[in-house]
């Protein structure tokens, strides 16, 4: 019983994230809607962002900027690993684009289909 | 400046881009020299930078002057040189010969279509320079990010083919970024060299088979490979003949020498070919994908999308010759990525061509062609060759070592696959022949005038037609000295 | 679809979490994370760039190269946006409609074709229209000049606090945002126009390849801002932090600029006339 509980508290937080980012997908893959399946496509990306960024911690550790007036004796155990934070700031930009490119897609087969669910617009294609 | 070269390669594009979006906003006349200039420039340093790798072998550039592992490098290798010579090459082709197309079509969006052209040049290129796996990443979305925007700017159904291809193609992407986050977890590095000799002591940790899994399974959702190639046909179908001629030869390639490099380099043909017994397992998925790729090829009765279904054929040869394991299976699949990429711009040039002038691309439409547009036709006919594999065209010397290796590895399944969709392509080309040169139905009244389409589309197609003769020509050479030293050395 | 979704993602979720019993403890000091590349940033960060803030640093010098992609990846979809949606022709309409702003009388313009040449005492009503509110209007008035000064502390701040460009430059971009909702578009566009926001996204992601190429110029390698010290009276540590200054300036602007525009082609599906 105290080893299972020690493996989950170590590793607690990578499973969290990974059932998220599962739920994302599934929404992707098994929704119906097209804006249902943007959203579990950022659900995903989000999760995958807050996995990087929980392996940046350390404990004990405080925010990455030095602290003013003990410049001379930095010690790296002593604030968490900046470089998780570096990446995700750029995966945030880039999941950002990707949901502003996908949301003008959307506008532009409502435009065309009127309608929003891919069932009804495959039916309409079958149609024309 | 000659140091500076693999820097100039990707920047500038980037910068070149940049001018050509302002120049829409601020005189549209400039934007088709502009980028001219930029791809010819960006042709030429590849061009040398290439020369320079034969010479001196492999170049590293610090960018920042970081070393690695705590900046980004750049590292140029023979596999790299090749790879990007091709892509620029491409691009610059293709920019003179879709300037009619952009033109008639994209007006009063010019500057916005032609800096995104650039940018899909720019992650491109950067995407097979780089050495560094987070910022191969990032190119790699400018690459998709670009991509997504220029196909759906075909009207109709292009919207949700580029829709759908964004879901596909931002799950693989992030999949790739997970591995590397699992890789980093692991090692806390994420130079590509680094890792490579990192990851030699963890051959048997099961967080690093799970992280190798899941970056194969992503590049192979961005490449195209059965059965994660559901986006493909739509995608490259519905878009517009300028941003199809632009990113069918070069998207799934440049993902395919993604494949090669983490196969090959990071995890090392060890590792990638003996964990799981992976290579047989993947040979065997390679050859029933060529397979499900020309049965799917041949159910086709529009010809864009039939040529775009070829494409997945191709990207199973490539797969498939990476993972038999021997140098002749590995030295075919990195040649048939060159060749490719120019046989895939022969086509889809050639067709744009035709359907510049004809509008309609069913066989119907396609009669007394022969007459009425040699040059197109002749261009056609060359690619189609390769495609099959005819000598003396370059697409018979890859698929000539793809056969050798598969025979050597054993893997007759493979060698079954590759003879059965040659048939195939034969069959499907030999369709539009027939009816463009004998031209039986209503629509032949006797002699058909020549009428071609315009010279600006019609000279860079000749040119990359006799590239690809010349390339077969030049074969021996080119494996020898480029693409034979380029393998690491646990490919026996 | 159903069950195939389930099943794709229970066995790939069984197999991350299944790989995730070797990684390190969660606040492992003494992962492989936490020892291999990043000490050097923490512990080098002061001596090498002299700023204190260890991610800016990464972000903008060490991995610089990557942040300039990033740069160019929201700048690529800003384009994106405006180059999928914008149609220049204008909406078409049988009938406009028209509010006195002191007497709140209403007229209906029955007219085809495009809106009615501006009046100051009219206001033209939106199809999605929201009454004329007065507390709204005046108390966004107020807030958006201290947003944006917010917006210019955090990106100049970015050295010593959280912070940087791209956090600044979304705040600047939400400004103009707020502008557009609590009044309308058209007020907003006239602040700051179409083509104006579309030299201002270039010019951001041109300062910060500019100065990578004006690094390569004065002869080091592309984004060395070490060689800046050649032609600003700094020594090369302080080079490296006026460098930082300077591409945090392009990301600011550009982003900024990005926000907008993705904002203006959704919010009002290419026209650029009304909004939410």
């Amino acid at each position: 019983m105290d080893r299972i509980l020690e493996v989950v508290i170590a590793k607690y937080n990578y499973w969290i994230y990974i059932v998220l980012m599962m739920i994302g997908l599934y929404g992707v893959i098994a929704k119906n809607n097209l804006v249902k399946k943007i959203v579990g496509m950022s659900i995903f990306q989000t999760a995958i962002i807050l996995f990087f960024i929980s392996m940046g911690m350390k404990k004990g550790a405080t925010i990455p900027i030095i602290i003013h007036g003990q410049e001379a004796s930095v010690r790296a155990s002593d604030y968490i690993n900046p470089l998780p934070h570096v990446l995700m700031l750029t995966a945030i930009v880039v999941a950002v684009s990707t949901l502003g490119v996908a949301l003008a897609l959307a506008v532009k087969i409502y435009k065309e289909f009127d309608t929003l669910e891919e069932d009804e617009i495959l039916e309409k294609i079958r149609k024309s | 400046m000659t140091s500076h070269l693999p820097a100039l390669v990707v920047t500038v594009p980037l910068l070149t881009a940049f001018a050509a979006f302002a120049a829409g906003w601020l005189r549209p006349k400039l934007c088709f020299p502009v980028g001219l200039t930029g791809l010819g420039i960006t042709a030429i340093s590849s061009i040398l930078l290439l020369a320079e790798v034969l010479e001196a072998g492999t170049v590293t550039y610090e960018l920042g002057r970081w070393p690695a592992p705590w900046g980004i490098v750049y590292v140029v290798d023979r596999l790299n040189g090749v790879v990007l010579a091709a892509i620029s090459l491409c691009a610059f082709i293709q920019w003179i010969s879709s300037r009619a197309s952009v033109k008639s079509q994209f007006s009063d969006r010019i500057g916005a279509f032609y800096g995104l052209e650039l940018l899909f040049v720019t992650g491109a290129m950067g995407i097979t320079v780089t050495g560094d796996a987070f910022n191969l990443y990032v190119l790699l979305e400018i690459a998709s990010i670009t991509a997504y925007a220029l196909i759906a700017m075909g009207g109709g159904r292009a919207p949700l083919s580029s829709l759908n291809y964004v879901f596909m193609g931002t799950i693989g992407a992030w999949f790739y970024l997970l591995g590397v986050g699992y890789l980093y977890i692991m090692t806390g590095s994420l130079n590509m060299a680094d890792l490579a000799s990192i990851l030699q002591g963890m051959r048997s940790s099961q967080a690093i088979l799970v992280a190798f899994v899941i970056i194969i399974v992503g590049v192979w959702l961005k490449m195209g490979f059965f059965p994660l190639h559901g986006w493909l046909p739509n995608a490259y179908t519905h878009a517009p003949w300028p941003a199809t001629t632009l990113i069918a030869p070069l998207m799934t390639k440049v993902m395919a020498y993604v494949m090669m490099r983490l196969v090959l380099f990071l995890f090392g043909p060890e590792y990638s070919f003996g964990v799981l017994g992976l290579k047989d397992v993947v040979v065997w998925w390679a050859s029933l994908a060529v397979v499900a790729g020309s049965v799917i090829a041949l159910s086709q009765k529009d010809l864009k999308r039939m040529i775009t279904c070829i494409i997945l054929i191709e990207i199973a040869y490539m797969v498939g010759g990476t993972f038999l394991g021997n140098r002749s299976g590995t030295t075919g699949a990195i040649f048939h990525l060159v060749n490719d990429v120019f046989m895939t711009l022969c086509v889809f040039l050639a067709v744009s061509s035709l359907a510049f002038r004809q509008r309609e691309l069913d066989m119907d439409a396609m009669e007394g062609l022969f007459s009425e547009m040699p040059f197109t036709m002749g261009a056609l006919v060359t690619g189609a060759l390769s495609i099959v594999g005819v000598p003396p065209t370059c697409g018979f010397f890859s698929k000539w070592l793809l056969l050798k290796g598969a025979l050597e590895a054993g893997h007759y399944e493979f060698m079954v696959a590759l003879i059965l969709s040659s048939l195939v392509c034969l069959v499907l080309f030999f369709r539009v022949f027939e009816a463009a040169y004998f031209g039986h139905g209503e629509r032949s009244h006797g002699h058909h005038r020549m009428r071609e389409a315009p010279l600006g589309m019609v000279v860079p197609l000749l040119v990359v037609a006799i590239g690809i003769v010349a390339l077969g020509l030049m074969s021996g050479k080119v494996i020898s000295s480029i693409i034979e030293p380029a393998l690491p050395r646990g490919v026996l | 679809m159903r069950i195939l979704g389930i099943l794709v993602c229970v066995a790939t979720g069984a197999m991350l979490i299944w790989a995730s019993g070797e990684f390190p403890p969660w606040g492992d000091p003494n992962s492989p994370a936490s020892l291999h590349v990043s000490p050097r940033y923490i512990e080098k960060t002061m001596e090498e760039t002299s700023v204190p803030n260890a991610v800016t640093s990464v972000l903008a010098d060490y991995r610089g190269y990557d942040t300039m992609f990033e740069t160019t990846v929201i700048f690529a979809a800003g384009v994106s946006c405006f180059m999928l949606l914008r149609l220049f022709s204008g909406r078409e309409r049988s009938s406009h409609h028209y509010r006195h702003i002191l007497t709140g009388l209403t007229l209906r313009v029955r007219r085809k074709g495009k809106q009615l040449p501006e009046l100051e005492e009219f206001e033209p009503m939106d199809s999605l229209w929201t009454p004329y509110d007065l507390i709204l209007r005046t108390l966004c008035r107020f807030l958006i000049p201290f947003i944006q000064l917010f917006a210019l502390y955090v990106i100049a701040h970015g050295h010593h606090s959280p912070g940087g460009g791209f956090q600044g430059g979304v705040i600047l971009g939400a400004s103009m945002i707020l502008l557009a909702i609590s009044q309308d578009m058209r007020s907003a566009l006239r602040r700051i126009r179409e083509r104006t926001l579309a030299i201002f996204s270039v010019a951001g992601v041109a300062i910060y390849a500019g100065t990578g190429a004006l690094c390569l110029l004065l002869g080091s390698n592309f984004l060395d801002y070490a060689a800046l010290s050649r032609i600003f009276p700094v020594d090369p540590v302080g080079a490296r932090s006026l460098g930082i200054f300077l591409v945090e300036v392009g990301v600011g602007i550009a982003v900024m600029a990005t926000m907008i525009v993705i904002y203006h082609n959704l919010a009002s599906e290419g026209f650029l006339d009304e909004g939410l």
